[in-house]
């Protein structure tokens, strides 16, 4: 077996295995009002380079589908097979499937580095918390200090605010489709994601919180 | 009087169909859903809700809303009792348990009340001139002093509610839901901007919901419902009731506490009892409203003695009558309306006694012709009655109103109502920082300038009359939602019963009797705090001229209702004390709450389990598992020891050492900070921010840098290891990781913009399991087939990367034990995988997990500093014998100038060494002990340095210290002293290291 086949047959531990999250998703029905669910081991990479070059943001778009990232402060681009969310002015996230990040680390260094571009591998940093359903917005509202009025914060929008007291990469991911809840995926640091858990579960009661499939 | 005498038969906002039970000072009352427990109270023929803070005087309810002085209750019991509430505020539910405050043993026989007959040895600043001698008496009165001088009683146990915070955005924010609000709600949300209207009260309307205006032909409260139903419906328009607007902040930033459920009795499941909201608004409408003034006379603050409006709100709103018969007692207009609306309600008018000599406005014509008895030029020179007024005196004043003896005349009553003109509500304005100016026909201070985004509407800005108020709102909520960018228009004004022609008012602060003011009785200004106008006339003789001293002094205004009622009559008694204007007195500052806020609102949800994030390592539940005690280090749970069955934390720390140094040690370093450094700058970079030389760093091999501020002190230090050309990963200590990533940071954006370089933390990328001890190479070996582990093929200070167990690690022979020893990072999901292979493996050779505690002691026995141990924010490179770590010859790094400064080259210095006890000794000498030559001068004595850490060392088989000693590294061999609060100990200045000082463990 080569060092990857081997790796594969390890056991990975979760930022939030420990609540049985999954137990719990398939014990709890109804229509609750937030839908909370871990999107476990997507992932991550994180992008820097000089939007002005040219060299660089075409370098980009071959690896990604043909997308440039954006130039446009707190967007994301959802290329199909990518998320690719502005973090600063020359910093973006990259979110892929999980066990992605090997092979696109590799392939966008190859092709940002000539043009002065890095990348570094942060899929194991943060974990992902997906806040949903007709009340996702409010629950939010109750540790995030961010406008997130659909107004303010449209489909595709990103930022890096806190929630309670935790820093999060947050991204609304519905499209604002007529009749679609709200969604956010909440990228946060692994060691705080079981706070970030907790506070949401419990500021969610009053809505009713239901356990999703990540 | 018996149960539900003055509720009347009909009538109010309440609803008869829902009857609710309460329990008031251990009696059972019932009253009715849509009533306060003010409203239930009066309804009942409770008069007597309290006693006053000092001299212990029964009160009764003197208003109806947020400015009441007296009536404040304690609500609940146990760990939800809650003081100081005013009942005028309180919603009834079913169940509800009040009781009265500051009275013992019960409130209709009250011991306290004897201050009242001693009153004329209270006078105000009582406390200042009796209990500050002799000024170590203090303590001994204090005790006294705050038990006598009652509020309520806080709960002692933890408080079981839930309570929330939340943010809100919007484009306009209406505050107040009177007719100003309304409209300017009403214009606003019309336009599809995002409006929140707030309101303090359980039911939005305010006075339209006691009036008896027409709107549109219809009565005033069916406008307020469709109003209200309009706005409901409107996407982007929240509506608050229950919602008090408490501190107004910078940049428009707005908290209200929304009482969530406090008026339910069986509250929902998870929801929380209050809400506090920040609201953050482009633009703001003040309609706050008013509050009526009481009038200072002889004895005014007897139960049965109200505001005048307040009446009429109980009446129209809760169909109570506030008693049988009253007495008006008045210095303008408005006093009348409110006089024709009770009469029509039932109540029987005894006579309106007006201050004015000649009152002629339409209102007091039309009492006049309804036949009700009016007294002008007269004044209430007395109330008779203790615990429930029994009647008023009356006596004509004289021309130059100095004295009032005249056509005496008793008059029998059970309720004097008294109106002294309205104070606009301007405490959010003033908080916001807007400038007030003195209206000198209504005596009070209006807005003047706004220094925030914001319009103040209705009678919070001045308006009196119902017009003026809806157009004045109405405008103010269509510039706003303009200013916001939406095309918003005032919409015209509904159909009203047209203006009453006013009189002027008659400003007479102090109502003269047929004694000097302070005798015979008591005129009082603030009731909350018991302040007379005799108070504040001593006070000013005294030569407290100044407001702001004159409050402090006699605490006029500084009671939980911020003297709401009593401010402005204040101001104008010193104001006459001192020959001055009000406007020259000027007024004291508003501050937020305007109303008491609970420390449960203000704290939210952080609380228990949600006070503070704890950071787990991914192998923390392992941790847990093993009955790991842990301390906190920043935001981290770390494990600070392994206890056995009956080992205390020496002897686990003595076991784990031992292990660590004779066999093989295992310890969880993934809290280490990492940060990932890339770019063709980064060795320049790395010069700059470290005080040694990067850029000949090999690649796959690592070094040790200390950081340096500015001024030459110690910041940071830690391990980088070179990845590549342009690829490097800095090592951070713990709790500095995030710090110091910022620093690096600011630097790069700020002063070295130039330099390409990149930084990002990985710390949370990977777990960091560290095999260290005698074994480690052997038990390692066992589990890696792809890293050659021979001491020539790996040596000290560089990294290999593979697989160990499998898993695809970075393995850095780097040490901070002294020991051999392995630092392996794996992705911190397998984390844990790693640390059970290595636990595994390691079982043969005797491997031991090792905490915090023991990893410390590992450190100190080879004299590894700490940074914040060993460091204290002024100690230097060389302090810590590290000064040959300083590349001088670099052109430059940070703190390259600081550590030229003159104290940092000065002798005698503190610098790092080691101690060791005299024999005998097996305690540890406690860190931060002073270290003196000569334990037997007298204190104090020069003290020459002090213990930065202090451990018992299995390795050397006695304790050992380190410590920061002037001209340290001078005094090797010195005896020294550390005299502890029992014993003196005796310690020898040895080198700061215990343990293999020739390397050959590290290197081996």
């Amino acid at each position: 077996m080569d060092s990857k086949g081997m790796a594969d047959a390890i056991p990975r531990l979760g930022a939030l295995d420990h609540l049985g999250l999954a137990a719990r998703a398939h014990g709890e029905k109804g229509a609750a009002g937030v839908r909370l669910a871990e999107r476990r081991f997507l992932a991550k990479l994180n992008l820097r380079g000089d939007p002005n070059d040219h060299g660089f943001m075409g370098a980009v778009a071959s690896v990604l589908d043909g997308f440039e990232p954006r130039i446009i402060p707190n967007t994301a681009v959802h290329t199909g097979r990518f998320d690719l969310l502005w973090l600063g002015p020359d910093e973006w996230l990259v979110v892929a499937a999980d066990g992605a990040e090997a092979e696109l680390e590799a392939r966008l260094t190859a092709a940002v580095a000539p043009h002065g571009g890095t990348v570094t591998d942060v899929s194991e940093s943060r974990t992902t918390i997906v806040v949903s359903g007709p009340n996702a917005r409010d629950v939010l509202a109750k540790g995030c200090p961010l406008d997130l009025h659909p107004r303010a914060f449209a489909a595709g929008a990103c930022a890096q605010s806190l929630v309670a007291k935790v820093g999060v990469i947050l991204h609304r991911t519905d499209t604002a489709a007529p009749g679609e809840p709200a969604r956010f995926e909440l990228h946060a640091l692994r060691s705080f994601a079981d706070y970030l858990w907790r506070f949401l579960d419990d500021a969610g009661q009053e809505y009713g919180v239901t356990v999703m499939e990540g | 009087m018996s149960n539900g005498e003055l509720r009347l038969p009909t009538g109010g906002r309440i609803d008869r169909a829902q009857p609710l039970r309460f329990i008031f000072d251990g009696a059972g009352y019932s009253g009715y859903a849509g009533d306060t427990l003010a409203s239930a109270l009066l309804a009942n023929g409770v008069r007597l809700v309290g006693r006053s803070f000092k001299y212990h005087r029964p009160r009764g309810i003197l208003s109806a809303g947020a400015e009441e002085p007296n009536a404040l209750v304690e609500l609940g019991n146990g760990a939800r009792r809650e003081p100081n509430l005013r009942a005028t505020q309180i919603e009834l539910h079913d169940g509800l348990v009040a009781s009265s405050q500051n009275r013992w043993p019960s409130l209709d026989l009250d011991i306290g009340a004897i201050n009242n007959l001693a009153s004329r040895l209270l006078p105000s600043g009582f406390y200042y001139k009796t209990f500050m001698w002799p000024p170590s008496f203090w303590h001994f009165y204090e005790h006294f002093i705050r038990r006598a001088a009652g509020m309520g009683r806080a709960a002692t146990e933890p408080d079981p509610d839930r309570y929330d915070h939340r943010y809100e955005h919007c484009d306009v924010l209406v505050v107040g839901a009177g007719p100003a609000g309304i409209a300017a709600a009403l214009a606003a949300g019309r336009s599809g901007a995002r409006v929140v209207l707030c309101d303090e009260q359980q039911e939005m309307g305010g006075d339209l919901l006691a009036s008896m205006a027409l709107i549109d032909g219809a009565p005033a409260a069916d406008w307020v419902a469709r109003a209200l139903g309009e706005l409901g419906a409107l996407p982007e328009v929240r509506l608050l009731p229950r919602a008090t607007a408490f501190g107004y902040y910078d940049h428009n930033a707005v908290a209200i506490v929304e009482r969530v459920a406090d008026h339910l009795a069986r509250p929902g499941p998870g929801l929380p009892r209050q809400c506090v909201w920040h609201v953050r608004a482009r633009r703001v409408v003040l309609a706050t409203g008013a509050i009526e003034r009481p009038l200072v006379f002889r004895d005014n603050d007897r139960p049965g003695v109200m505001l005048a409006n307040a009446a009429r709100v109980y009446l129209r709103r809760y169909a109570v009558a506030c008693g049988r018969r009253a007495v008006l007692f008045t210095n303008n207009d408005a006093a009348y309306g409110a006089a024709l609306d009770l009469r029509a309600g039932g109540m029987d008018i005894a006579a309106i006694v007006d201050l004015r000599a000649d009152p002629k406005g339409q209102r007091t014509e039309a009492a006049r012709a309804q036949g009700l008895r009016v007294l002008a030029g007269r004044a209430v020179i007395g109330v008779q009655g203790s615990k429930a007024v029994s009647g008023v005196e009356v006596a004509r004043l004289q021309d130059d109103a100095s004295a009032a003896i005249l056509d005496r005349e008793q008059i029998a009553c059970d309720t004097v109502l008294m109106s002294g003109g309205w104070t606009p509500t301007i405490h959010l304005f003033s908080q916001s920082g807007g400038k007030l100016r003195f209206d000198t026909e209504t005596a009070a201070f209006v807005p003047d300038r706004a220094t925030q985004a914001l319009r103040s509407a209705g009678a919070c800005n001045g308006a009196t009359r119902l017009s003026d108020c809806l157009a004045q709102g109405a405008a103010a909520g269509a510039a706003a939602a303009q200013d916001a960018g939406f095309a918003a228009a005032a919409p015209p004004l509904p159909e009203l019963d047209p203006d009453l022609d006013e009189a002027p008012m008659r400003h007479l602060w102090v109502v003269p009797s047929d004694a000097p003011v302070g005798h015979k009785g008591k005129h009082f200004v603030d009731f909350q705090n018991d302040v007379t106008a005799a108070d504040i006339r001593l006070a000013s003789r005294e030569g407290y001229r100044s407001v702001e001293h004159l409050k402090r002094y006699t605490t006029t205004g500084m009671g939980t209702d911020q003297g709401k009622t009593s401010n402005v009559a204040a101001l104008a008694i010193l104001a006459e004390a001192t020959n001055a204007s009000i406007p020259q007195v000027g007024t004291t500052t508003f501050r937020p709450p305007y109303t008491p806020v609970t420390m449960g609102a203000l704290t939210g949800r952080t609380v228990g389990p949600l006070l503070e994030p704890a950071r787990w390592t991914p192998i923390h539940r392992w941790h847990v598992r093993t009955g790991a005690v842990f301390e906190n280090t920043g935001q981290w749970q770390r494990a600070r020891y392994y206890p056995m069955a009956g080992e205390d934390m020496h002897a686990a720390v003595e076991r784990e050492v031992r292990a660590a140094r004779n066999l093989v040690g295992l310890f969880d370093a993934s809290t280490l900070g990492k940060i990932d450094v890339k770019g063709p700058d980064s060795a320049r970079f790395l010069d700059l921010v470290y005080t040694n030389s990067w850029s000949k760093l090999a690649i796959g091999r690592s070094r040790y840098g200390l950081m340096l501020r500015d001024d030459g002190y110690i910041y940071d230090d830690g391990v980088t290891t070179r990845l590549g050309p342009e690829h490097f990963l800095v090592s951070t200590t713990s709790g500095n990781a995030a710090p110091v990533l910022s620093f690096m940071e600011d630097l790069l954006q700020t002063e070295w913009p130039h330099l390409k370089v990149r930084l990002t933390s990985v710390t949370e990328q990977f777990a960091v399991v560290t095999l260290s001890g005698p074994m480690a190479r052997r038990l390692l070996a066992e589990l890696t087939r792809d890293i050659d582990l021979s001491p020539q093929a790996f040596p000290f200070m560089t990294l290999r990367a593979g697989t160990v167990a499998g898993i695809p690690v970075r393995v850095f022979r780097v040490s901070f034990t002294g020991d051999l020893s392995f630092e392996i990072q794996a992705r911190a999901s397998h984390g844990l995988a790693l640390w059970h292979a290595c636990l595994a493996v390691g079982e043969k050779y005797g491997i031991t997990p090792y905490g915090l505690e023991a990893m410390h002691v590992l450190r100190a026995e080879k004299g590894y500093i700490i940074v914040g141990q060993e460091t204290d924010g002024t100690a230097t490179p060389d302090d810590l014998g590290m000064g040959a770590m300083v590349a001088h010859a670099k052109p430059d790094f940070i703190g390259k100038r600081g550590l030229k400064r003159a104290e940092l080259l000065r002798p005698e210095r503190k610098q790092l060494v080691g101690l060791r006890l005299a024999d005998g000794e097996h305690k540890p000498l406690p860190e931060g002990a002073h270290l003196v030559n000569d334990p037997g001068l007298p204190p104090p004595m020069p003290m020459l340095g002090h213990v930065t850490s202090s451990y018992y060392s299995p390795t050397v088989g006695a304790p050992i210290a380190l410590a920061m000693i002037k001209n340290g590294r001078a005094r090797m061999g010195e005896e020294l002293y550390a005299p502890l609060p029992d014993r003196v100990v005796r310690a020898r200045v040895v080198a700061p290291c215990f343990f293999d000082p020739e390397g050959k463990r590290l290197h081996g």
